[in-house]
């Protein structure tokens, strides 16, 4: 089955997240979508999952116009997506959610599970994709959870499968397995459309790439022949460098000091197991790991975020184990958040005050009771302008920025003002190289100039880019440490998945 | 590895929850003992026969003080085992056996030198239980499908004021119908608010029940009060069935086979609703729908037109239920006649884990405590009987605070759906 796009356009409100887009997927072939946050790649798949209505342009199934009104249609013509948040129920079984939509059922609407497991395993068979049809969503790793979206869409007989970004959340062993899967899945005739802002995953895997920038395709060809700085400068549309520019760190003294930290997650599970690191002034420290190892856990500990329920957190020698966030930010401390939208802005707020969030009750914002809005308007106006938020007033609100400029405004906040160390979860999550690359300078910068750093991300490529010492996370525990720079990365992603050396 | 240590930590939880269910059940043996044990004399003596019976089955006569003792021993026996082999993963098992023996003990006390009827009372538990357990019922199917649904209480009032109405001018059956129809009426009202409007669902559930509240209260004082519209607030009653050959039998007989209309409907209601949600097709879409709508949605399934029809279902059972309160007993309509029962039928919904089973077995634990506080307060135990009535609220809060196993609702439950 061959689909063409032709000239397609969305508009939402304003912002053309389309414009004129074109694209052809053929059967056999893996064509890959590259292109940074928010330029257009997803929704241009949604148009075609019939998620979104197009403003202009038409589809073509095998030449026959088309047109999807709901994912129901789309499903029914043979287009399957494997989105970037798994679309499962996790108290459902494997075989419940394969089936949900297109159930098969006996008489009084009986849903004929045992047929279910049957076409389950039949699937995993064909394909390789084994699943035990009985576990529960919740119950099995990500890595599966995944198989489980590709079965789905096989099951309804899918010719063509997107995957949206579907490697942000394996471990780089699972990323192989995966490949593996595209690979024979393209070998069995279905066309497959690769979503993707890693340059080199285009690169390894597909037959043929098109590069989105601003809604519009800005470049096109075949990636074998293709380097990495050439997609990487018509992504963002000017020259990159893609390594972080430092010198060699000269690290102080231990400024944050953990030992013995035992920290419960949300169920009352150990998620941080006798944790001990140091991080010094003057040095970036990276901590790798597949999300959900507990970094989140040991982040908030240490912010004052979450109870600690054994062991110790100091801080320049004073002992913060049960500081209060407020007293962890007094002591010059920068939190960048995991997740901004949780915990990083108020998203009503407008601009300025989400830039005096945390220092209100400062000196420099106001005096006793009362705020000092010349002073947070004209700070707010600094830091917008230095850290690049694209917006047309500091009195938007929050919400109104893309999320790429959300992050900006965080990383804005906290490091604008005098600090010690840095403490960053995803530093540089959803937003472009460009921005990337100027919070890694001014991350470094801080570096240089003495303040500690402790970066935790599952961008494998930007813990290796940033970090003068790799912890690697895995269950709760710290099982492996490497120095920065020259470390080998399968010898990382090893320990990332918990493989004993 | 932390997998071990995750154990260890599951373990330690077990074994401290086996160490409280133990010490509870000491201190009830000693409670047993001490209270319904020493001191007490004579027998109690439980009917089980009912007037009418085919077969006449003697008394069950119990000696007060020897059957306390036993109780305590047995009690004792339980919460030292759990004390000292502590970490057994039947706790909540032998704390429910407990505290039926508990239960029948303190019975046993309260009746000691009287007799009362025994299977009568368990008869009246049905009954009780009948409204919560149509409430429950109706919370059941809005929340599986994530629509929170606080006026149950008022879709129960509107039900029996409509069926007493309906049924005055047509006739039982109409009573019937039309209380099905208003109910589902304010079902519909709900999806409306919710799903299109996405009003807050605690909110719209409160001004449904306000509503109604206001508009029955007013139409009964002023309208149905008066002479010329009094045989509107006049319908016939329901007579109970009884079901052949099933209901000669002795106890069982008169327990489940000799009641009206609406005692087999909410079981066969309950027993549907069951075989729906777990065993179709539909109810498979309908709890992907309640757990995970967008997943739901990108697989084609319309999760607007399953939460509508749904909720306006369980608004039509609620109808059907309340008009037990006219048609199914008294056959006249009283202000606020619900008297919160449907705010119970949550609770019962809750306790029973967003499950119709579960939720009729709660029904009938809430009924049967209001039921042993009429019997308690004809027996003139010394136990002021209001506490008793209180028991199975405290149960609940225990519940829904997690003390006994968390119960988890949908995950979706509450929030409107936005589609992209």
């Amino acid at each position: 089955m061959e689909v063409e796009l032709r000239n397609i356009t969305k508009r939402f409100g304003d912002l053309v997240a389309n414009d004129e887009v074109s694209l052809t997927i053929q059967p056999g072939k893996i064509l890959g979508l590259l292109g940074e946050n928010g330029a257009g790649k997803t929704t241009m798949m949604n148009v075609l999952y019939g998620l979104y209505s197009a403003d202009g342009g038409e589809i073509f199934v095998d030449g026959k116009p088309a047109s999807f009104a709901s994912p129901k249609d789309a499903i029914a013509a043979g287009i399957g997506m494997v989105h970037q948040h798994f679309m499962l129920v996790p108290v459902f079984t494997v075989a419940e959610n394969v089936v949900l939509g297109v159930e098969p059922t006996g008489a009084l609407d009986r849903l004929d599970l045992k047929r279910a497991r049957e076409q389950v395993r039949d699937i995993g068979a064909e394909y390789g994709l084994e699943v035990d049809p009985d576990a529960l969503i919740e119950d099995i790793p990500v890595g599966l959870q995944q198989r489980v979206e590709i079965i789905k869409t096989l099951f309804r007989s899918a010719e063509i499968v997107i995957f949206d970004e579907p490697t942000a959340v394996l471990t780089p062993q699972e990323v192989k397995e995966f490949f593996q899967i595209v690979r024979s899945l393209r070998d069995a005739g279905k066309g497959i459309v690769f979503i993707t802002h890693k340059l080199g995953e285009i690169i390894e895997l597909t037959d043929h790439v098109k590069v989105l920038r601003g809604g519009r395709v800005v470049g096109e060809g075949d990636p074998k022949i293709m380097s990495q700085v050439e997609l990487a400068e018509l992504m963002v549309g000017r020259p990159v460098d893609l390594v972080v520019d430092k010198v060699a760190a000269n690290p102080g003294k231990a400024i944050l000091e953990v030992s013995g930290l035992k920290v419960l997650g949300e169920g009352g599970d150990v998620a941080v197991d006798n944790v001990d690191f140091d991080v010094r002034a003057g040095e970036i420290v990276g901590i790798a790991g597949v999300q959900g190892n507990g970094q989140t856990e040991l982040i908030e500990a240490i912010t004052g975020l979450r109870s600690v329920a054994d062991g110790s957190i100091s801080f320049e020698g004073e002992d913060i184990t049960h500081h209060s966030p407020r007293q962890v930010h007094a002591l010059r401390i920068a939190h960048i958040p995991e997740d901004r939208q949780r915990s990083g802005i108020i998203s009503d707020f407008s601009i300025a005050e989400n830039m005096a969030l945390d220092s209100y009750y400062e000196d420099r914002y106001g005096r006793g009771v009362t705020l000092s809005w010349p002073q947070i308007n004209a700070q707010s106006a600094k830091d917008v302008f230095e850290f690049d938020v694209r917006t047309p007033t500091i009195f938007n609100a929050a919400s109104t920025l893309s999320g790429g400029n959300q992050q900006k405004l965080v990383a804005a906040r906290e490091l604008s003002r005098e600090i010690k160390l840095i403490i960053a979860s995803q530093p540089t999550r959803g937003i472009d190289v460009g921005s990337i690359e100027y919070i890694h300078q001014r991350i470094v910068a801080a570096r240089d100039a003495g303040v500690g750093a402790l970066i935790v991300s599952t961008e494998l490529d930007e813990i290796m880019a940033l970090s003068d010492r790799i912890l690697v996370m895995y269950r709760g525990r710290i099982v492996k440490e490497f120095a920065g720079g020259g470390s080998d990365v399968t010898e990382i992603g090893m320990a990332m998945a918990g493989v004993a050396q | 590895m932390s997998a071990g240590q995750t154990s260890k930590v599951i373990d330690k939880a077990r074994e401290r929850h086996s160490l409280v269910v133990g010490v509870i059940l000491i201190v009830l043996a000693v409670f047993t003992a001490w209270v319904f044990g020493y001191g007490t004399v004579g027998d109690a003596t439980f009917r089980l026969a009912m007037r009418g019976d085919s077969f006449k089955v003697g008394d069950l006569v119990v000696p007060a003080a020897p059957y306390a003792y036993v109780v305590a021993a047995i009690l004792a026996y339980f919460g030292a085992r759990l004390m000292m082999r502590s970490g057994s993963r039947r706790a909540n098992l032998i704390l429910g056996i407990g505290l039926i023996l508990f239960i029948t003990a303190f019975l046993t006390w309260a009746t000691a030198d009287h007799s009362f009827s025994l299977t009568g009372m368990l008869k009246s538990t049905i009954i009780r239980a009948l409204p919560i357990a149509f409430g429950g019922l109706t919370g059941v199917l809005c929340e599986r499908v994530a629509v929170i649904n606080i006026g149950i209480e008022g879709m129960l009032l509107a039900g029996a004021f409509s069926g007493v109405v309906f049924g005055s001018l047509f006739g039982g059956w109409a009573g019937l119908a039309g209380a099905a129809m208003t109910g589902g009426l304010l079902g519909l009202i709900l999806a409306v608010l919710t799903v299109t409007y996405r009003m807050d669902q605690i909110i719209a559930g409160v001004v449904i029940n306000i509503f109604v509240l206001g508009l029955t209260s007013y139409l009964t004082s002023q309208v149905l009060a008066k002479e010329a519209f009094r045989h509107l607030n006049d319908a016939p009653v329901f007579r109970a069935i009884d079901i052949p050959y099933l209901s000669d039998f002795p106890i069982i007989g008169p327990l489940f086979f000799q009641h009206n209309l609406f005692v087999y409907a909410a079981f066969a209601m309950v027993a549907i609703a069951t075989y729906y949600l777990f065993h179709t097709r539909t109810g498979l879409r309908a709890r992907a729908v309640g757990e995970h709508p967008r997943a739901a949605d990108t697989l084609g399934i319309n999760v607007f037109r399953i939460r509508y029809i749904q909720v306006t279902v369980a608004g039509m059972v609620a109808g059907f239920g309340g008009a037990w309160f006219t048609l199914g007993s008294v056959g006249r309509f009283d202000e606020n006649m619900t008297s919160g029962r449907g705010f119970i039928g949550l609770a019962a919904m809750i306790f029973g884990r967003w499950h119709p089973v579960g939720a009729l077995a709660a029904a009938l634990v809430f009924g049967f405590a209001d039921s042993v506080q009429q019997k308690m307060a004809l027996l003139q135990t010394p136990i002021p009987s209001e506490f008793l009535a209180m028991a199975p609220y405290v149960a609940t809060i225990i519940v829904v605070a997690g003390l006994v196993g968390r119960a988890r609702p949908p995950a979706a439950d509450g929030k409107p759906y936005v589609k992209e």
